[in-house]
């Protein structure tokens, strides 16, 4: 891979070419603040506050430092004035967009805003368009079961229709990524309900304490992806972690008895 | 099939003794403009005719001639007289035409312009033998103030041929140019030419075509595509609707020279779906095309293959933007995408793709026919050959006209254009669409072409022109655009989606008289923060009309939140109509033309308007024949 020379904040640093300039930067220890960006799938550019200034030649500009690739001769400076200045106004129209979202409020106090200028949206929630919900789950799961509609002021994301969507195997990947927590999921007996999507779906039992566990499409998905001989069991999460811990135990004492835990003396093992 | 360069130069030559034939060959103008303006039934009309005098007349339908306000129009072209277009037909009168020209009854009343001895812009001549009889008294078209000043390069052809025919075509030399590319030309030296022609993107981006191919062409990855952007989505331009529906034919053979230079073997027009005419006339073209050996596998008995597809638009504005367009191809929804990776390199389908606009491809093979010297030496420096232009608005003469570029404003608006309809008094153009920017009396001199415009605060575009007068309010045309490039953005950014529907709420409540000072402040910020945030073309370039008019007009946005008054009587809630009782002479016209018969008045009274009803439409100041309707 070529190597290329760029200038970020006045220090000189050669790195692969093409590499995203906002994870370079992070590599430097110098903090980018994204919302719409995630290690796990491509850059989106979608929420411009990860902005920087950009200059090449005799050009200088604002752009996203998630999807810019690192090229030979850019010097990126990451908190110039005029790069507080739009953050600000990025947070200041996110915090009107999703008026409950605490995440983006938070944000935005530290950038110095006291409240947006702007008049919150009246049916708005947390949701800020960011899209990792959707793009973990087309492009890391593979199911696509929410996706974007609409175009413009009317933009949302959703299931399809607003109805139940058919691809989705409840594993919350989507709940886990969103920056502003604006996904609603509710598992009630056994059933989960992802209210946000309207979406439900059946919960499997656990098979060591009878709770319901892990979504029944979930464990069949995983039979799909994982090679056969690989045992998929619907254990809940904490009969798991108390069979795990039963097993180490084992394997410990096991290895004690034999002399092979470094650092203990044969017969001091711990229960 | 045409398997050579000869049997392509014989099929020219026998279409073109075909168009001068014998028989006397009547065309009507059915493009969209034509159709619109009622010209089906004048072509019918004239066909009914014909095929009842039985004397064998040619009657074909044709495309846009360029002076759409004058459509119906139809053209006559009777063995050695010069070719005669006259304009606002009916059927009647075209049956009265038909009926007339068996006795040489020519009706030069109803004449526009007659052409010279050839007209179809070709270099050979036709004799004209015949008498000029009443013709002479019909100006030439070097005589009509309209089309004096054009040179028409991208619009050849157009409204002169068939172009549901593709022999009409090969009668104006069509497809030569990629005849000579094909069996006389390498790609370096296409590409060469192309950059020393000086050739921009007429899209409005103006970027250097023959730099665009030449990265293309130097680029890793295959298959290369070869795209046409037909989806023209700024309201009032239709410049690219007129050369797809009248001489769809120039498109392919330019595709077709850029694929070959380029090293591509497929490609897709995009046309936008409010275009069916264009989507018709150009589907017609690829199959006639493919037919005759000109497109597809082996044209013209070579080894090179291009195949062209259509792809349809559905409705998104957005989708115009490149890589937004490439997306639609592709299946997905149109959203840009950063482009820092040019699509160039990585475009359609993740391959080295050339996008061009209709009018970029409709200029090649006239730069291949004519030489790049030729086409350099028309324009201004920076900015070489034509540009066609959508004249509308409050002007005298609507149209498409196509002019050097560095053509000053005020020639085009005032020489071409005719003034102001209604000699009113001139206020703004806009130019370049819905993201141009309104440049106000005092830059009229400036020369329009791709720098000038821009550094002045509004862009040439893709050349639409919407010409306004004194009463337009400028704070309600940003309003208006704001609102349709706020519904039109696709929603990924941050900067667009949400600071252009902010741009709107503030633009709205000034023009309703609830906005402050501290609006139009919060007006700019937001403004200049959407123009330097934007992924894309759509967000970097909505805030013009919003920035332009705050430049140039600020002392009615002044008046908007500080006066509460909109000066050019637009804004209901800012404008009250008053009578004046010096100068009303009671003749009634205001009264029967109020749509809600809020007028109060009778012959030799004065009239009143009853503020309590009044709907602030303007109506009575429209027909008010001696400017006695005024706002308060």
């Amino acid at each position: 891979m070529a190597l290329v020379k760029t200038v970020i904040d006045g220090r000189e640093i050669e790195v692969e070419r093409d590499r995203w300039a906002v994870e370079v930067a992070r590599d430097m220890g110098i903090a980018i603040p994204t919302l719409c960006h995630h290690a796990a799938v491509e850059p989106y550019g979608a929420c411009r506050l990860c902005v920087v200034e950009v200059t090449r030649g005799r050009w200088t500009w604002l752009t996203t430092s998630c999807d810019l690739p690192i090229r030979e001769g850019l010097t990126i400076r990451t908190n110039t004035p005029a790069v507080l200045k739009a953050r600000r106004m990025a947070l200041e129209l996110l915090w009107a967009e999703a008026p409950d979202a605490a995440e983006i409020q938070e944000l935005g106090r530290q950038l110095g805003l006291e409240k947006p200028r702007f008049a919150p949206r009246v049916k708005a929630g947390k949701c800020i368009l960011c899209g990792l919900c959707v793009r973990v789950c087309r492009d890391l799961i593979g199911q696509a079961a929410i996706s974007f509609s609409n175009r413009g002021i009317d933009r949302r994301i959703g299931s399809p229709f607003e109805t139940a969507s058919g691809r989705c195997i409840g594993c919350m990947a989507c709940v886990a990524v969103c920056p502003t927590d604006a996904i609603h999921v509710v598992d009630d007996g056994n059933v989960r309900h992802m209210e946000t999507f309207h979406t439900d779906m059946e919960l499997a039992e656990c098979e060591s304490c009878g709770r319901p566990s892990v979504p029944v499409k979930l464990l069949e998905f995983l039979r799909t992806k994982l090679p056969e001989g690989i045992p998929v069991s619907a254990v809940c999460p904490r009969c798991r972690r108390t069979g795990t811990a039963g097993k180490l135990t084992e394997v410990s004492t096991l290895a004690a008895q034999l002399g092979y835990i470094g650092g203990c003396k044969v017969g001091e093992a711990s229960e | 099939m045409i398997k050579s360069v000869q049997e392509l130069v014989a099929r020219q030559q026998a279409a073109r003794e075909n168009f001068y034939s014998k028989k006397v060959r009547l065309g009507v103008g059915v493009g969209t403009c034509g159709l619109a303006n009622g010209s089906r039934e004048v072509l019918d009309s004239i066909r009914d005719e014909a095929a009842k005098q039985g004397l064998g007349y040619a009657v074909r339908g044709t495309g846009c001639v360029g002076f759409c306000q004058a459509e119906p129009m139809v053209d006559v072209l009777v063995p050695g007289l010069p070719r005669v277009f006259y304009h606002d037909m009916t059927p009647e009168k075209g049956r009265d035409l038909v009926k007339g020209l068996a006795q040489r009854e020519f009706h030069p009343e109803w004449a526009l312009m007659r052409l010279g001895a050839d007209c179809l812009l070709v270099e050979t001549e036709r004799r004209l033998v015949g008498e000029l009889n009443g013709l002479a008294k019909v100006p030439t078209i070097e005589e009509v103030p309209f089309y004096r000043r054009q040179l028409r390069i991208a619009l050849r052809n157009c409204g002169f041929i068939d172009p549901e025919d593709i022999n009409e075509y090969l009668a104006t030399g069509g497809y030569t140019a990629l005849a000579k590319v094909l069996t006389t030309m390498p790609p370096e030296e296409i590409i060469d030419g192309i950059e020393k022609s000086g050739l921009r993107g007429r899209g409005g981006g103006g970027f250097p075509t023959g730099k665009k191919w030449r990265s293309c062409r130097e680029a890793h990855g295959s298959p290369k595509y070869v795209l046409c952007n037909g989806d023209e989505g700024d309201p009032g331009a239709f410049m690219d609707r007129s050369v797809m529906e009248s001489n769809p034919h120039a498109v392919l053979e330019g595709m077709t020279i850029g694929a070959y230079a380029i090293g591509s073997d497929r490609g897709y027009l995009y046309v936008r779906l409010e275009y069916p005419l264009a989507v018709e006339n150009l589907a017609l073209a690829i199959r006639q095309a493919e037919q005759e050996g000109l497109l597809g596998k082996n044209i013209l008995g070579t080894d090179f293959s291009f195949t062209v597809r259509l792809s349809r638009g559905a409705g998104a504005f957005v989708c115009g933007e490149s890589t937004a367009l490439m997306a639609s191809i592709e299946g997905f929804p149109g959203e840009p995408r950063a482009k820092h990776i040019h699509t160039a390199e990585k475009g359609v389908f993740g391959k080295p793709t050339t996008l061009n606009n209709v009018e970029t491809w409709a200029n090649v093979p006239v730069i291949i026919n004519k030489g790049w010297p030729w086409f350099a030496a028309i324009g201004s420096e920076k900015s070489k050959g034509t540009k066609v232009f959508s004249i509308v608005g409050k002007v005298k003469k609507t149209g498409l006209v196509e002019v050097p570029m560095g053509m000053a404003l005020r020639e085009i608006i005032f020489d071409i254009g005719g003034g102001i309809a209604g000699d009113r008094k001139f206020k703004a153009v806009q130019t370049g669409g819905p993201s141009g920017g309104c440049l106000p009396e005092s830059q009229l001199d400036l020369p329009v072409d791709f720098d000038r415009l821009t550094e002045a605060g509004s862009m040439m575009g893709s050349g639409g022109m919407i010409v306004m007068d004194d009463r337009t309010c400028m704070v309600e045309v940003a309003r208006y655009f704001t609102n349709f490039l706020q519904k039109e953005s696709c929603g990924k950014c941050t900067a667009c989606r949400e600071g252009v529907r902010r741009m709107y709420e503030l633009l709205e409540r000034i023009t309703r008289g609830q906005g402050t000072l501290a609006d139009v402040d919060l007006l700019q910020e937001v403004c200049e923060y959407v123009r330097d945030n934007s992924i894309c073309g759509l967000g970097k370039s909505a805030p013009n009309p919003t920035l332009s008019t705050l430049v140039h007009f600020r002392d009615e946005y002044r008046a908007h939140v500080v006066d509460h008054k909109c000066p050019a009587g637009v804004c209901p809630a800012l404008t009250t109509f008053v009578i004046d009782k010096d100068t009303c002479i009671a003749c009634g016209k205001c009264r029967k033309s109020c749509p809600v018969e809020c007028i109060r008045g009778a012959k030799k009274v004065k009239h009143e308007i009853d503020q309590s009803k009044c709907i602030k439409c303007g109506s009575c100041r429209e027909v008010c024949p001696v400017d006695a309707v005024a706002t308060a």
